[in-house]
């Protein structure tokens, strides 16, 4: 073995071995890496419970409700949904359906009362008119599974609806 | 045809050669530098959820993607100085870092202006954002212990070293979005099964493809120059440097 194929092996194996101890130390880390918990584990009660932690997880469409100054919505994973109470400035892109990270602690009620509310939103972009073509395709084949009589521009739907086997 | 690569490892031979290709990766890089930028503002359309703030993401992703590059040139270059003992690879890594350190701040600032109106914060203690301020105080360690020894052999062996324990943040800050959760997004453009994936808009992920190439191109174009400085400074006392000094007089 020539000198400079042992100093490559070292190298190789100091590599490696420093990738190891970093593996095991984040696995052992491996909950507080995670930035926040989900609402299945808040509801599993894996979250802290006597102290702030973020919750994070998609608005629930239709759960948004203003009362004052106060904000009440619930958080979901499509799972399980956590109720969250809110006063303050949200940021613009909290929208229902879209992604967001509360920071707050756990209500005696049930209720997650939040301190700080971020949007997180996910890698998508895309021009406002494909974003309302895929919309419009979306809706127009929901409305094709449910009712025939919608008007549905043949480009979109290929779906041939079945007289009668709906409502 | 084989290319004796040890011919180029002399400084002797490299400086005159990266003397004369560096200009040309200048030139692109300015021409791509303008094209790319005249179509981030004017070209690409606007985001449907972000309007025309995603726009920053021109500048954002391809400097974070070059800080990742650069620091894997870098430990590359640190340990081939380490395996062949060349002089010239030790200095091409110190002609690396301060582009790298400046690419990662690069990445770490545009976030910040970009995660205040989008997300509603400066900074977040996320795996992302925090694996990639860990990045800037690696750059800014092999900097600093490089310059802290005198003898060059000396300070290239304790800077690789780091450079290369380094290494194991690469893909923690690649995969970071997908082995935790995380406020930063995933990443629009994906590898899997070798095929490759965008979540954007072709004319966006064109845009941002020029952006990355004219990066590209700029550090090869900067760090070129930059190693030259280096290679005459530590070669100042050597035959050949004089003899050079002294036809040009």
């Amino acid at each position: 073995m020539k000198t400079r194929h042992k100093r490559m092996m070292l190298i190789v194996l100091g590599l490696a071995g420093v990738a190891l101890i970093v593996m095991l130390v984040m696995q052992a880390l491996q909950s507080n890496i995670n930035h926040f918990f989900s609402s299945s584990e808040v509801v599993a009660k894996k979250s802290p419970q006597d102290r702030t932690f973020r919750l994070g997880g998609l608005v629930e469409k239709g759960s948004v409700r203003r009362d004052d100054l106060l904000v009440h919505f619930r958080i979901t994973d499509n799972i399980e949904t956590v109720p969250v109470v809110y006063s303050g400035i949200l940021p613009d892109l909290f929208r229902e359906g879209e992604g967001v990270v509360a920071q707050g602690k756990m209500g005696a009620d049930g209720v997650f009362a939040a301190e700080e509310v971020l949007a997180k939103h996910d890698e998508t972009y895309m021009p406002p008119e494909v974003a309302k073509a895929l919309e419009q395709a979306e809706q127009s084949k929901q409305n094709s599974n449910t009712s025939p009589a919608a008007a549905i521009p043949a480009a979109v739907s290929t779906d041939v609806p079945t007289p009668g086997a709906s409502e | 045809m084989a290319i004796n690569w040890f011919k180029y490892s002399s400084p002797a031979t490299f400086y005159p050669l990266a003397g004369r290709i560096s200009p040309w990766f200048a030139g692109a890089a300015a021409i791509l530098l303008v094209v790319g930028l005249y179509m981030s503002f004017f070209v690409a359309p606007t985001d449907y959820k972000q309007g025309e703030g995603y726009r920053i993401i021109f500048i954002h992703v391809p400097a974070a993607w070059m800080s990742m590059v650069i620091y894997l040139v870098m430990a590359g270059w640190a340990a081939a100085g380490m395996i062949w003992r060349t002089r010239l690879s030790s200095m091409m890594a110190t002609a690396l870092a301060p582009t790298g350190a400046m690419f990662t701040f690069l990445a770490l600032w545009t976030g910040a202006l970009w995660g205040k109106p989008m997300w509603g914060t400066w900074w977040v203690w996320d795996a992302r954002l925090t694996s990639e301020l860990i990045l800037l105080f690696l750059y800014i360690g092999f900097m600093a212990l490089e310059s802290a020894i005198d003898d060059p052999r000396r300070a290239a062996r304790a800077s690789g070293l780091l450079a290369l324990v380094g290494v194991v943040n690469i893909p923690i800050i690649y995969y970071s979005v997908q082995w935790w959760n995380t406020l930063h997004q995933g990443s629009s453009i994906k590898f899997d099964g070798g095929g490759v994936q965008s979540s954007m808009t072709d004319i966006m992920l064109w845009t941002l493809l020029i952006m990355a190439l004219a990066c590209w191109l700029y550090t090869i174009a900067v760090v070129l120059t930059r190693v030259r400085s280096i290679i005459l400074e530590r070669e100042s006392g050597s035959v050949w440097v004089k003899e050079m000094l002294q036809e040009k007089k």
